[in-house]
């Protein structure tokens, strides 16, 4: 192995340990038996079982969930009219607003979406009595907003690498346009959707400042009890919470790349 | 001329399909995202006031019916007279270009890496980069906590290797941050270099040593300029979301670790001020306005080189 080759393993070992030792930290903690979060005890489940019993924890996992479920179909469908319309539509009134306000929130800091999301609620409460509270439907909809343009940008991307010969082909036999896109266009981004999906259920799942700035009282989301707790420093149910969910990712990632891959399959067979 | 939507027999129905498409998600955004932008604008304008809102109304009625229109540019002039957020402002900007151009020198040897590894090993190396993208933000921050602890696992393995005798002082400090920004943010640099080298075309790299260029020369004077494009778009990506980070400075931060975000955040839900808590926000888009501006342009001109 000469020098440079070296030089790049190393480094490449260098980073995929600094990637991964840390999630392998905090699951192999979440084992811990010792109250003292660094402290080696033993092997136990004490912390599950004591996750299980956590009423708010459960109760905050539960609305976490809710939301993600909603934020995600809601996401997926403005997502993939929006994705339609940039890829395929390159002229109407307004286009230039219209790319602009879907670019803007992917580079955003959430905290300035968050501001802004409240003090519109705010404002329309004063001028209309909607939304008459803060919660989740507030939650809900901020969610939407910013994960609807990470999909019309996957939908996007994805429609502008396939051919539109064959939605012009179905066109000159004298398909509708509402059939082209139902019968093909929606067939071929089917999997760009699918991760446009999960891709905006873990968006919403995991956002803390954004939720902690439109949510009103009485919801919490399961980040912003993580926050509130891991803010005063580290707790051992919180790791069990943590490998939980990366087991919840791991199972989620592998699915969906089974579906692309099977995807790939059927079109190398036919 | 795209074919879609486009050349048909515009019938009503068809061109209602088309309205509705582009009407539904432009009306949200409208709605939910320019719409409160232009709110917070205004707000930004208008005084704090101890009432519910906490500001002045940007249209006041008189006494006698008459509107006019009340504006003031007090809370940009307390921005930048009050030197802790001028400060802030810098030190928000320092932490993000630094931990940018570590990630950057971290990221790019990976990056080069995979590029360069044979083909089934690229694939589930590239799948390694993107899995952390999936686990939930937060929790890889907090897992940094446990390592970072003056008796956590970092100082524990350093003193027990012998290399430390006393524990050293890393969660709560800047260098904390640095840590945790490069971490959390380390995928979104590497997949945009490795997008670019992995295009790169093998021959010219062979043309140069063959020519009589050094090892060294080949890197410098052919593949460094040619992934310049990878290398702009890695440190957009990262030092754009770094600059407004709330998370990773409100956990591993010490309080003197000034970043925008969090002063946005404390202003905000401490203070009440939403009047200053607005123009702190209008401030920071307008900083994040040149960078973007600048990616998106190169993002333009290498979409026209391709085509």
């Amino acid at each position: 192995m000469n020098q440079r080759s070296t030089f790049i393993f190393s480094m490449l070992c260098f980073g995929f340990a600094f990637l991964y030792i840390p999630i392998v930290l905090v699951i192999i903690y979440s084992f811990n038996d010792s109250k003292l979060v660094t402290v080696w005890g033993g092997w136990s489940i004490r912390w599950y079982m004591e996750l299980f019993n956590n009423e708010n924890i459960l109760n905050a996992a539960l609305l976490s969930f809710k939301i993600a479920a909603i934020t995600a179909t809601c996401a997926t469908i403005f997502g993939t009219m929006a994705g339609l319309v940039l890829a395929r539509l390159r002229q109407f009134r307004g286009r230039m607003l219209f790319t602009g306000m879907i670019a803007s929130p992917l580079v955003m800091p959430e905290v300035i979406t968050g501001l802004c999301l409240l003090l519109l609620f705010v404002n329309l409460q004063n001028l209309i009595g909607w939304p008459s509270q803060r919660g989740m439907n507030t939650i809900t909809i901020a969610h939407i907003t910013f994960s609807m343009a990470y999909v019309a940008v996957i939908i996007q991307s994805r429609l502008t690498e396939i051919n539109e010969s064959l939605e012009e082909a179905a066109m000159d036999l004298g398909a509708r346009p509402a059939r082209v896109i139902w019968d093909i266009t929606l067939p071929i981004i089917f999997p760009a959707m699918v991760s446009g999906w999960l891709l905006a259920f873990t968006l919403s799942l995991d956002d803390l400042v954004i939720s902690s700035f439109v949510s009103g009282p009485g919801a919490t989301t399961l980040p912003m009890l993580i926050f509130s707790k891991v803010r005063l420093g580290i707790s051992p149910d919180i790791n069990a919470l943590a490998t939980i969910l990366i087991l919840v990712v791991a199972v989620g990632v592998s699915i969906a790349g089974w579906i692309i891959h099977r995807q790939k399959q059927a079109k190398a067979i036919s | 001329m795209s074919g879609l939507l486009i050349n048909v027999d515009n019938s009503f129905r068809e061109r209602l399909w088309k309205n509705l498409i582009i009407a539904i998600p432009y009306f949200w955004l409208l709605l939910f995202f320019l719409a409160p932008f232009l709110i917070v604008l205004k707000i930004s304008l208008a005084d704090p006031i101890v009432a519910q809102p906490p500001f002045t109304p940007l249209l006041q009625k008189s006494d006698d019916g008459v509107m006019s229109i009340y504006a003031t540019f007090d809370n940009y002039k307390y921005l930048f007279q009050d030197s802790l957020y001028f400060v802030t402002y810098l030190s928000s900007v320092k932490l993000a270009f630094i931990s940018t151009v570590l990630a950057l020198l971290i990221g790019y040897p990976i990056a080069y890496g995979i590029a360069r590894s044979p083909q089934p090993t690229r694939n589930i190396l590239l799948l390694l980069v993107v899995i952390p993208f999936w686990i939930s933000f937060l929790l890889r921050v907090y897992a940094w906590m446990g390592i970072l602890k003056t008796k956590g696992l970092l100082n524990g393995f350093l003193l027990w290797t012998g290399i430390i005798n006393e524990p050293l002082e890393l969660l709560y400090t800047d260098t904390a941050v640095y840590i945790g920004m490069i971490y959390s943010y380390l995928p979104f640099m590497i997949l945009p270099l490795y997008a670019n080298l992995e295009k790169l075309d093998i021959r010219l790299l062979e043309a140069a040593s063959d020519l009589g260029a050094k090892r060294w020369e080949v890197f410098k004077d052919v593949t460094l300029p040619l992934s310049m494009p990878g290398i702009i778009a890695g440190c957009c990506l990262m030092f754009i979301p770094a600059i407004g980070e709330y998370v990773i400075p409100a956990l591993l931060g010490g309080a003197d670790t000034l970043m925008i975000g969090r002063v946005l955040f404390d202003e905000f839900f401490l203070n009440r001020d939403w009047p200053v808590a607005s123009a702190v926000a209008i401030v920071l888009v307008l900083l994040l306005v040149l960078p973007i501006v600048y990616f998106q342009k190169r993002q333009n001109q290498e979409l026209l080189s391709e085509s």
